[in-house]
């Protein structure tokens, strides 16, 4: 039993936080206002490797593992939650399921351009009548000679616009139910692709989330991922991959709002003392701190089952639930600590409760996330 | 031919983290991280773009205790190709004369066209170390670089920072520079430098290897003694003008004239 990062996590560690520090977190209001893409920030970090963390040499990765992965999502999330989940939904919700379950010619295909961040990727499962009950996919795909033409809308999808690549799940054999989902590559050039609407947000607003319109757009034979009708299982191992991102981003997330908090309270005088000096606002931080430590802890121990081969879907559920959960009570305490100045947009706090919330909510709400631990309870 | 270029670095405490313990007045150490001085990190990126634009070999080399090892690793994860750590009891105690010493005996055993160093460190601020190697090795120097140029074959073009305002020089190869942090903003680590940098050897010599005579070494060899150390202390409260922006420009100019600083 060990739980000290390795040399190279930390060597990993003190490179990210500086670059989260001075590249990241400067430009973190300013895209939350302007509700824009980071296209300079997600440049630099390509140009560093970073989108390709856990992934092999062999297919343009940098040879990392999870952990590392992991660390990535929160210290740039702890600056700016939006650039947290520009890496997270193209490694885990991209990346990943090419190389778990890609054909080699596939991976030889997609995984050094998305490695290298030449492609950004993205993930299209959620429609409108198909959230929470996934299996209810009314996307179609319809064998046509050497193609399969799929029809229907996706919508919330993550990092869409800024894409060339969608692991996208339509329904082959609706008589199958979930067995007759089916995942396919999808190439943004392909024709009968398009970006629809782009959503207004609450929070990560820098985020692209857009809807994705399939009109009898044709997408060959040999970009189907996996086996015909083994999708719903991609898409549900898939997002026990991008839960390990998820709570690393509501992790890195508190953390931000309490480092925030703490050089607040110790500079903001009230009474004649700093208001780090009384003992209520020192035994709630020291809570919320603890928490926060907890969900670390959770979120390592999912990327280290992940990494040595071990099952880790109720390990990510319960990372993602703790810390998006904590993410939430630490982001709107950090408000009040605040006071009336967390609520302006002067702090960053306000950002960061925003920012908070959609961790309980999206790859899986904070409920799916408790039918998944109460499932393997009660199995 | 490759260019071959050394760049001497050092193991420092962030002092941007240090504090002081009111009571002794002496530095707290405990907690505080050890970083990359950054004059080396400046010059380090100064040769990693050589390297980029010509193509060079970059040979990275500290004098320290064996977790000095630690910047070493950091210069290979940015690019460097070659780390070799001077550690010996020998060394201990050496001021900045001895660790000259010891770091030119080292660089005798390298091939080299160009050194670089940075002007000074954050935890002594001498700026000797470079030109006393440059001393001993009887080549060329130039301190405080803010910009170097290559011909690509064996001409550099520099400008120094001065007090007044910058010199243009020239100078060959082969020939030792100190350059500035604010030089060049330093390349972050990549991620499979990262991956790779515990993979690589880190080359260990001790005081054996190295050619330099003994006597030279250590605290033997340094003729610097420290005679005491104190926390300067805030000497008055000084003047508070509450006063509009316009009447406090003329408030602050006549002062810095009084002061002669301007």
């Amino acid at each position: 039993m060990n739980f000290d990062l390795t040399k190279t996590q930390l060597l990993f560690k003190q490179m990210i936080r500086e670059f989260a520090d001075k590249e990241v977190k400067p430009l973190a209001a300013e895209i939350d206002e302007q509700e824009r893409f980071p296209v300079e920030t997600v440049e630099k970090m390509a140009k560093l490797g970073m989108f390709g963390i856990p992934v092999p040499t062999i297919y343009g990765g940098a040879g990392g593992d999870n952990i590392m992965y992991s660390i990535a999502v929160e210290e740039l999330s702890r600056a700016c939650g939006t650039t947290g989940v520009v890496l997270s939904a193209h490694t885990s919700l991209c990346v990943a399921p090419i190389l778990e379950n890609g054909t080699e010619e596939q991976k030889q295909k997609y995984l050094p351009k998305l490695c290298s961040g030449e492609w950004l990727g993205a993930f299209g499962l959620t429609e409108p009548n198909a959230g929470t009950d996934a299996s209810s996919q009314q996307t179609i795909a319809i064998e046509d000679g050497d193609d399969y033409i799929l029809n229907g809308t996706k919508i919330f999808i993550t990092n869409a616009g800024y894409s060339h690549v969608y692991i996208i799940f339509a329904m082959t054999d609706k008589s199958q139910g979930v067995k007759g989902i089916t995942a396919f590559i999808v190439e943004s050039d392909m024709p009968g692709f398009s970006v629809g609407k782009k959503e207004l947000k609450l929070g990560i607003r820098g985020s692209a989330t857009c809807e994705l319109i399939f009109e009898n757009c044709r997408v060959p034979k040999k970009n189907m991922l996996g086996k015909i009708g083994g999708g719903f299982s991609i898409a549900m191992k898939t997002l026990d991959g991008g839960r390990i991102g998820i709570a690393a981003q509501a992790l890195g997330i508190a953390q931000g709002a309490m480092d925030e908090t703490v050089r607040y309270t110790k500079e903001r005088k009230q009474f004649g003392k700093s208001i780090a000096a009384f003992q209520n606002t020192q035994f709630q931080m020291a809570d919320l701190q603890t928490k926060i430590e907890a969900s670390r802890l959770l979120v390592r121990s999912a990327a280290f089952k992940k990494d040595s081969g071990q099952n880790y879907s109720t390990d990510a559920a319960m990372a993602k639930l703790y810390a998006a959960e904590t993410a939430m009570e630490v982001t709107t305490k950090a408000v009040q600590f605040h006071g009336g100045y967390g609520y302006t947009r002067e702090y960053p706090v306000e950002r960061m409760m925003r920012d908070a919330k959609i961790t309980e909510i999206y790859e899986g709400t904070s409920e799916v996330q408790r039918m998944v631990i109460a499932a393997k309870l009660f199995r | 031919m490759t260019m071959k270029i050394v760049v001497c670095i050092k193991q420092v405490p962030d002092t941007t983290e240090i504090k002081i313990n009111p009571v002794t007045g002496t530095l707290i150490r405990e907690g505080v991280p050890s970083i990359m001085n950054p004059d080396d990190k400046g010059g380090l990126e100064m040769a990693l773009r050589l390297k980029d634009q010509f193509g060079a070999h970059v040979t990275v080399i500290t004098m320290g205790p064996p977790q000095a090892e630690a910047i070493l690793r950091e210069a290979m994860a940015m690019g460097a190709d070659r780390s070799i750590l001077l550690t010996d009891r020998k060394f201990a105690g050496a001021d900045t004369l001895a660790t000259s010493h010891a770091l030119a005996g080292a660089l005798k055993q390298l091939e080299w066209d160009l050194i670089v160093a940075g002007r000074q460190a954050i935890d002594g601020d001498t700026a000797q170390v470079g030109p006393q190697m440059a001393e001993h090795l009887d080549i060329p120097q130039i301190s405080y670089v803010e910009d170097l140029k290559f011909d690509g074959k064996n001409l550099f073009t520099i400008r120094k920072q001065t007090e007044e305002g910058y010199q243009m020089l020239e100078v060959e190869s082969p020939c030792l520079i100190t350059v500035l942090a604010s030089a060049c903003k330093a390349r972050y680590m990549s991620v499979p430098g990262i991956v790779k940098a515990y993979d690589f050897e880190v080359e260990t010599w001790g005081a054996d290897k190295i050619d330099v005579e003994e006597y030279r070494l250590g605290l033997k060899g340094s003729p610097t003694k420290v005679n005491k150390a104190f926390t300067k202390g805030i000497k008055s409260k000084g003047e508070v003008f509450e006063v509009e922006p316009e009447e406090a420009v003329g408030i602050i100019i006549s002062k810095l004239k009084e002061k002669f600083i301007i």
